[in-house]
């Protein structure tokens, strides 16, 4: 099975003199679905802003997509980060923008043209159940609502991995429900690898996942 | 109503800038016509043993443009009345030569120094009167206006220049997170930046035209044309083509400069 991520000897750290995630080797294969899990403060944000270039190893070497992300250039990171969907728990969706632009923004970036992504933003919003909520502003919706914009603009340009960092965090039963299906559709429908970082993984899933704990700077492969 | 808010404080903080600036150049303007004027009218008066053409005081100092001899009929016929007319003549023959100098342009008291200076020079020269009290007079008064001005104009141009960078923070602030969020979704820099530059462009266009539609309106304007008539001067106020350029360049320099000072100041957050 070919990697999507390969990390050898990762260490990371926001300052030198604190390392969270201490020398890490694991490996992700394509259309994995992996969950990473540890106590508040564990590195499990960190190790996943990492896989999208938001923070730099600080040892090590980190290959997401085949682009080594130790060094990486900005042009390259942006060509890697085209081809990656983020779900984030605070949602970061552009306040002044309509949930539709939001959703258009990795379709625009990655060149779409602008009637086919209006057209595949018709669809992913009828996918996520707010085709009723077109033109409006994201903070017009419920938080839950929210993350299902976030999670539609995941998935809009077909990526071949999706992070996203504790997806149902403040959210109801049915808007959590509806990110698992959707997260959990994408890996089986579309074989994208699917990396969740979560308290607690849901009893409900149909998919063959990985998980990998966090603790003490250290990553060990539970299942 | 929120997409005016987003335009207003730019675009008043560029009119400003663009308006101290026109001023100036009206001044300015002004300024130089009215030294045209005044060079017409000042003159220096030579008094020379011989006779002198144009050219031969033109050799003297470049600053003069031409040399027209006073006739001494006037003074001579005053006198013809208690003298002969054979000794007046003789008179009229000893008499020394009067010239009015007109000059190139009107000049500062340094050239009228040496205005004075290399016509005492020439040995037929004996005398040289410059009129100077009354020039230097004139002339400093209309630098401390032209200087008065100018400090008028940069302390406009240091406030609006703070004003403008205020409202630099509050942009970062505005558009920081935005960019961040497209970052995150790979858009290159120019991609991410468009919106930032196309409202400093277009903020740019409507400070340039408004300021446009303020100086043709005073050019035209009766209260403006009668004051320049009043000191007998005539200024181009605003010329649509050349000013329009200048203050089109300047609006557009600035507010890209704004633009690009807060892309160079974006920090992504993680």
């Amino acid at each position: 099975m070919d990697k999507v991520i390969v990390a050898k000897d990762l260490s990371l750290s926001y300052s030198s003199n604190e390392t969270i995630i201490n020398k890490v080797n694991f490996s992700v294969g394509t259309g994995d679905f992996v969950f990473i899990t540890g106590a508040s403060g564990s590195g499990k944000s960190t190790l996943l802003k990492s896989l999208y270039g938001a923070l730099k190893p600080k040892q090590g070497s980190l290959i997401v997509g085949g682009v080594e992300l130790n060094g990486v250039s900005r042009s390259k990171l942006n060509f890697l980060r085209r081809h990656i969907g983020i779900v984030f728990q605070d949602y970061k969706l552009v306040k002044e923008w309509t949930i539709d632009k939001n959703i258009m923004l990795p379709l625009l970036i990655n060149g779409y043209v602008k009637n086919v992504a209006l057209n595949q933003v018709d669809k992913l919003l009828k996918h996520v159940r707010l085709n009723h909520q077109t033109g409006k502003y994201p903070l017009e919706l419920s938080g839950g609502e929210q993350q299902r914009v976030a999670m539609a603009r995941a998935l809009a340009h077909n990526p071949i991995l999706i992070l996203a960092d504790e997806p149902t965090g403040n959210l109801d039963e049915y808007s959590s429900q509806l990110i698992w299906n959707l997260l959990e559709g994408a890996n089986t429908q579309l074989k994208t690898t699917v990396i969740v970082v979560t308290h607690q993984i849901p009893k409900t899933l149909n998919v063959d996942y990985k998980h990998f704990h966090i603790e003490y700077g250290s990553i060990h492969e539970i299942r | 109503m929120k997409s005016v808010k987003n335009h207003l404080s730019l675009v008043i903080a560029l009119l400003s800038i663009l308006f101290s600036m026109q001023v100036f150049f009206i001044v300015e303007r002004s300024i130089n016509a009215y030294k045209v004027t005044l060079a017409n009218n000042y003159s220096v008066i030579a008094v020379s043993k011989k006779e002198l053409s144009s050219s031969d005081f033109a050799s003297i100092n470049k600053i003069i443009s031409d040399a027209k001899e006073l006739s001494t009929d006037s003074v001579i016929k005053r006198l013809t009345s208690d003298i002969k007319s054979t000794n007046a003549e003789l008179l009229k023959l000893t008499l020394p030569r009067f010239y009015k100098l007109t000059l190139t342009h009107y000049p500062t008291p340094q050239e009228t120094k040496r205005l004075r200076s290399d016509l005492l020079d020439e040995s037929s020269i004996t005398k040289v009167e410059d009129f100077s009290h009354t020039h230097d007079t004139t002339y400093k008064l209309l630098l401390l206006f032209k200087k008065v001005v100018a400090l008028f104009t940069v302390v406009v141009l240091v406030v609006t220049l703070l004003l403008i960078f205020k409202e630099l923070r509050i942009w970062q602030y505005k558009h920081n997170e935005r960019m961040t969020i497209m970052g995150l979704f790979g858009a290159a820099l120019w991609l991410r930046s468009a919106v930032l530059f196309r409202l400093a462009i277009v903020d740019a266009l409507i400070a340039s035209f408004m300021a446009f539609g303020i100086f043709i309106y005073l050019s035209s304007h009766h209260w403006v044309v009668e004051q320049f008539n009043n000191i007998g001067i005539s200024v181009v106020v605003f010329n649509p083509v050349d000013d329009f350029l200048v203050i089109l360049a300047v609006a557009m320099v600035i507010s890209i400069l704004l633009a690009s000072l807060i892309v160079i100041g974006h920090k992504e957050e993680a």
